[in-house]
């Protein structure tokens, strides 16, 4: 009954999305019949999205083995945490996430948006229910979740014990927040270009869901480097696997929405190129879906991958990309040019950093899509580090030496005499820690340079604040600040990793024990031990830094029976300065046991990095929240007076 | 002014949608429908999967009827959903055997008991030897064997009910 | 007039940006990605050696041994046709078994050994290994396609 109940919310979302799409559409071009009816249509659907969600979630919970998704992903005997993230840890699953999501989130707008013109706002919300109808058709002709069995199943298939991890159930919602804000800012894009009405009030208006799409991107992607960190045993934090370029590339796009943006509400310029960069961010977070989902391209990140559902959305992102773009051609040239600047300004700046960052892309997207291409000829390839690190390092150079200076400049015209002074004094830290690591004995070109302009933008990113008042200093700039000293903070994380990292691989007896770096690895023992749906070998480890006090590891090779499959699990000795990686394996003969051990300085850095990012990203949202808020509340007693005027 | 170029984007991303489709309409198992069709069937002689029905070797598929050889196993769920279309088939006079993979024989017992028992003989394959030299995969999988014990048709994936049509149009084909 | 000089530096930054990283990535590409062989490929045209490549294939029945350190391992690869000796230094990833599909990373050393940086091996819910002893060069694409990929960050 709860299954059909859900499919049933479905529907009527569906039907109430194509109510809100010709609403939307009717008014735009001006038969406003149906024009009242939009918004109260989007926050119905919104709910009845989230209904259908909640019901899924609660099949999951109570284990209702006559859902096939259930039967397929889930076991009885799984902790309940999983058996909730298994309503999202699988195809149908997370794609009734995603338009859940984006149901809610036009609610949200329905709801509260209140500057933008109306008709603007109504085209933004017909836009939002187009991309929903897709993903609506999307899960109810190809991927119902809520599909039953015949016959119950009389136990779960498990999920993927490489998925059973607290990390990653919450990994991919993260990414799908982040995604489905670019879908709203792709609404908002599209609602623009349809009423020609691109100003600086529209991007303060869709800057919220840019920004917020940002924050949940860079959570996810930095939660997932974790993940892969820890959880595949391989020791390294990023592979330029597709999966993780997939969300990547939406991250890079939507960092250079986020800049532009900033211009387009502070200073009215970059009209055409902020509406542009709406439409990529969101196909990129629709090709990343399509990559991961078709199995077009292989990958670590294991999908359950379907050809016929590759189709589905190739068809999607044809038709809302493929339009947007032909909207785009038509449109663009009627908007009329915004307001100018000199190369040397904020603007100038912000623009040279989003030509660099949109060149990164290119370079990822390439790097991606090549093996796709020379498979069409038969030649079969694969593109990693080789080409990524330094084609990828020759713009992000560039682009954080000026994001070093960009912030020190002033809106409109500046001159680089003006702020001389900083100027000579980054560079010459910069030049002062790239000496230093060459003393100090790193020989890679790419990791050195990274610690030293991780050290100048570190110093850089604190500047803007120089002789202001700190408790005047508005929560948006406190935002970038620390945004910018979290790109440092993770840039010197991974310079230092690829610098000074130490690997031992090592065939020990029970007893005997080895050197990694600092650390002194010793093997005490090795033991059988038993989880709720695993066996595993556990080794001991005493791991002494530097002669000091020991601690114990237990790194494990985990065999799991309900699918039967092994796992490696790592461990990890956590420092202020560092992280020892500890790995078991085999038995390597003659009572030996393999082991594999990383002493990785400041590694974890990369990921303090990334949550700082992300808490910059969060205080400049509540900062340009809370001043909206003030300003509507202006406007408001400005009305109300001037009423009062009236009467 | 001619605006050509606002169209560069929509130029480039068209590019990408054909490659795309392409690379999706390459088959990726295509090999293994045409390797195995016009094969005669490899010689085997299984234990019976259970108490309840007999094993079975290759000369079982030489009466002159054409059957079906169905590849499953009772951990395999989408075999519990292609269950029903088994019996329908077996409900209107086709012969299938079934050869179970992996399998204990209590968990095929208790899977019967659940979802039905469409099968006149059940062989048991612990080691997956005969799956693989079938040419399958994975399970379910699903062969029509003509009574000469040539491989006609190999289906791969479960039987959903619109496949059925299609599957007894194969089997007469057989027959003739 | 000079505004509009300035807009147009902008936008001949934006092009030669955006078409130098059309060019380098183009470049960087013929040159950095690494191509797929199988063990037939492998002994039919060699690929130069110490050129980083990928080799597929099935992993021989009774070819895997630990050499004497116990942290390196030899095995064979082959795919019905041809076979090359393969040597590995680290920790078998999980689900690497005699007699099913492996890819391995790494290059080929002039004595004809292929020396592996990595091992990749299927992790997957839904698979049934495909344990065949004669495979066919697109029965090896197959397996890669279906093998899940790990590597050395940098």
């Amino acid at each position: 009954m709860i299954a059909e109940l859900g499919l049933a919310a479905l529907w009527l979302a569906t039907a109430l999305a194509v109510l809100q799409l010709v609403g939307g559409i009717l008014a735009v071009r001006g038969q406003g019949e149906l024009a009242s009816l939009v918004r109260p249509t989007a926050i119905a659907q919104g709910a009845l999205a989230g209904l259908s969600f909640l019901l899924l979630i609660w099949l999951f919970l109570v284990t209702d083995l006559s859902v096939k998704l259930v039967a397929a992903n889930s076991h009885s005997a799984k902790p309940w945490i999983f058996k909730l993230a298994g309503a999202w840890g699988n195809h149908e699953g997370s794609m009734l996430l995603w338009v859940t999501v984006m149901a809610l989130a036009g609610a949200l707008i329905a709801l509260i948006e209140r500057r933008l013109p109306e008709k603007t706002l109504l085209a933004t919300l017909a836009g939002q229910a187009f991309v929903g109808i897709g993903f609506y058709a999307f899960i109810l002709f190809s991927s119902n979740p809520f599909e039953r069995l015949p016959t119950p199943a009389l136990e779960g298939n498990g999920l993927n014990p490489l998925l059973q991890d607290i990390g990653l159930a919450f990994h991919p919602p993260t990414l799908y927040f982040g995604y489905v804000g670019l879908s709203v800012a792709f609404s908002f894009a599209v609602g623009a270009l349809l009423t020609r009405q691109v100003t600086p009030d529209f991007a303060r208006a869709m800057r919220p869901w840019v920004l917020g799409a940002w924050i949940f991107l860079t959570l996810g992607i930095t939660a997932g480097s974790y993940w892969a960190y820890y959880e595949l045993g391989w020791g390294g934090w990023w592979f330029w696997d597709p999966v993780e370029n997939a969300s990547l590339m939406p991250w890079l796009a939507a960092t250079a929405l986020l800049h532009s943006v900033s211009v387009l509400a502070a200073r009215d310029a970059l009209r055409t190129w902020t509406i542009m960069l709406g439409v990529i961010a969101f196909s990129m977070s629709m090709l990343g879906t399509f990559l991961v989902r078709s199995g077009v391209l292989t990958s670590v990140h294991a999908f359950a991958v379907d050809p016929e559902r590759g189709s589905f959305i190739l068809i999607l992102l044809a038709i809302y990309i493929g339009g947007a773009l032909t909207l785009f051609g038509l449109r663009a040239s009627s908007i009329s040019e915004g307001e100018r600047f000199s190369v040397t300004s904020r603007e100038g700046a912000l623009v040279f950093n989003n030509v660099m960052l949109s060149a990164i892309l290119g370079i990822v997207l390439l790097g991606t899509l090549y093996p796709l291409l020379t498979e069409a000829f038969d030649v079969r390839v694969s593109v990693g580090p080789p080409y990524f690190n330094p084609a990828g390092a020759i713009f992000t150079i560039p682009m954080l030496l000026v994001m070093a200076v960009g912030p020190l400049l002033r809106w409109r015209q500046d001159s680089f005499a003006r702020i001389r002074l900083p100027l000579v004094l980054i560079a010459v830290i910069m030049l002062a820690a790239l000496a230093l690591v060459v003393i100090l004995g790193a020989y890679s070109l790419l990791a050195d340079l990274g610690l030293a302009i991780a050290i100048g933008i570190a110093i850089a990113s604190f500047l803007p604040l120089r002789g202001r008042n700190l408790l005047r200093v508005p929560l948006a700039t406190w935002g970038m600040v620390i945004a910018h000293f979290g790109i440092a903070v993770a840039l010197f994380g991974m310079a230092s990793e690829s610098a000074f990292s130490e690997e031992k691989l090592a065939a020990v007896n029970i007893g005997e024990s080895t050197q990694v770096g600092p650390w002194k690895v010793q093997l005490e023992s090795v033991t059988p031990v038993a989880g709720p749906n695993w066996t595993a070998l556990e080794g001991t480890l005493q791991a002494s830094y530097d002669g000091g006090e020991p601690v114990e590891l237990h790194p494990q090779a985990r065999n799991f029976w309900a699918p039967p499959q092994e796992t490696t699990e790592s461990q990890l000795a956590t420092r202020w300065n560092g992280q020892l990686y500890a790995v078991i394996g085999n038995e390597a003969g003659q009572g030996r046991w393999q082991l594999r051990l990383w002493w990785k300085p400041f590694v974890t850095f990369i990921w303090y990095g990334g949550l700082l990012i992300a808490l910059g990203g969060l205080l400049s949202l509540v900062g340009r929240v809370m001043s909206d808020l003030k300003r509507r509340q202006v406007v408001r007693r400005r009305q109300l007076l001037e009423a009062e005027a009236v009467a | 002014m001619n605006r050509w170029w606002l169209f560069v984007p929509l130029g480039i991303f068209a590019l990408f949608v054909g490659l795309a489709a392409y690379q999706l309409t390459q088959p990726k198992d295509d090999f293994v429908h045409s390797e195995m069709i016009g094969k005669k069937l490899p010689q085997f002689d299984l234990r019976a999967a259970t108490g309840g029905k007999p094993g079975t070797s290759t000369a079982d598929f030489t009466d002159g009827k054409p059957k079906l050889l169905n590849i499953w196993a009772s951990w395999c769920i989408p075999c519990i959903s292609e269950a029903p279309q088994l019996e329908r088939l077996q409900a209107s006079g086709v012969e299938i055997v079934g050869i179970a993979i992996r399998d204990r024989p209590e968990d095929v017992e208790r899977f019967l008991a659940s979802y039905g028992n469409p099968y006149s003989k059940i062989g048991a394959d612990d080691l997956s030897e005969v799956q693989l030299e079938l040419g399958s995969s994975g399970v379910p999988e699903t062969f029509v064997i003509d009574g000469q014990g040539t491989i006609v048709y190999q289906h791969i994936g479960d039987i959903r009910a619109s496949d059925v049509p299609m599957l007894m149009e194969k089997l007469q084909e057989a027959a003739q | 007039m000079k505004a509009k000089h300035q807009r147009l530096v902008l936008i001949v930054i934006a092009l030669v940006a955006l078409i130098g990283a059309s060019l380098l990535a183009i470049y960087a590409l013929r040159n950095q990605a690494s191509y797929f062989y199988v063990p037939k490929q492998m002994a039919e045209s060699p690929p130069e050696v110490g050129q980083a490549v990928r080799l597929g294939g099935m992993v021989q029945e009774g070819s895997l041994e630990t050499l004497a350190d116990g942290v390196t391992v030899s095995f064979i690869v082959g795919d019905g046709e041809a076979t090359v000796p393969v040597r590995f230094s680290g920790i078998l990833p999980d689900l690497f078994v005699e007699g099913s599909g492996v890819v391995a990373e790494g290059r080929l050393e002039a004595d004809g050994t292929f020396m592996a940086d990595n091992l990749l091996a299927k992790h997957d819910e839904n698979y049934v290994p495909r344990e065949l002893q004669d495979m066919t060069e697109h029965q090896a694409e197959q397996v890669v396609a279906e093998t899940t990929t790990g590597g050395k960050a940098e």
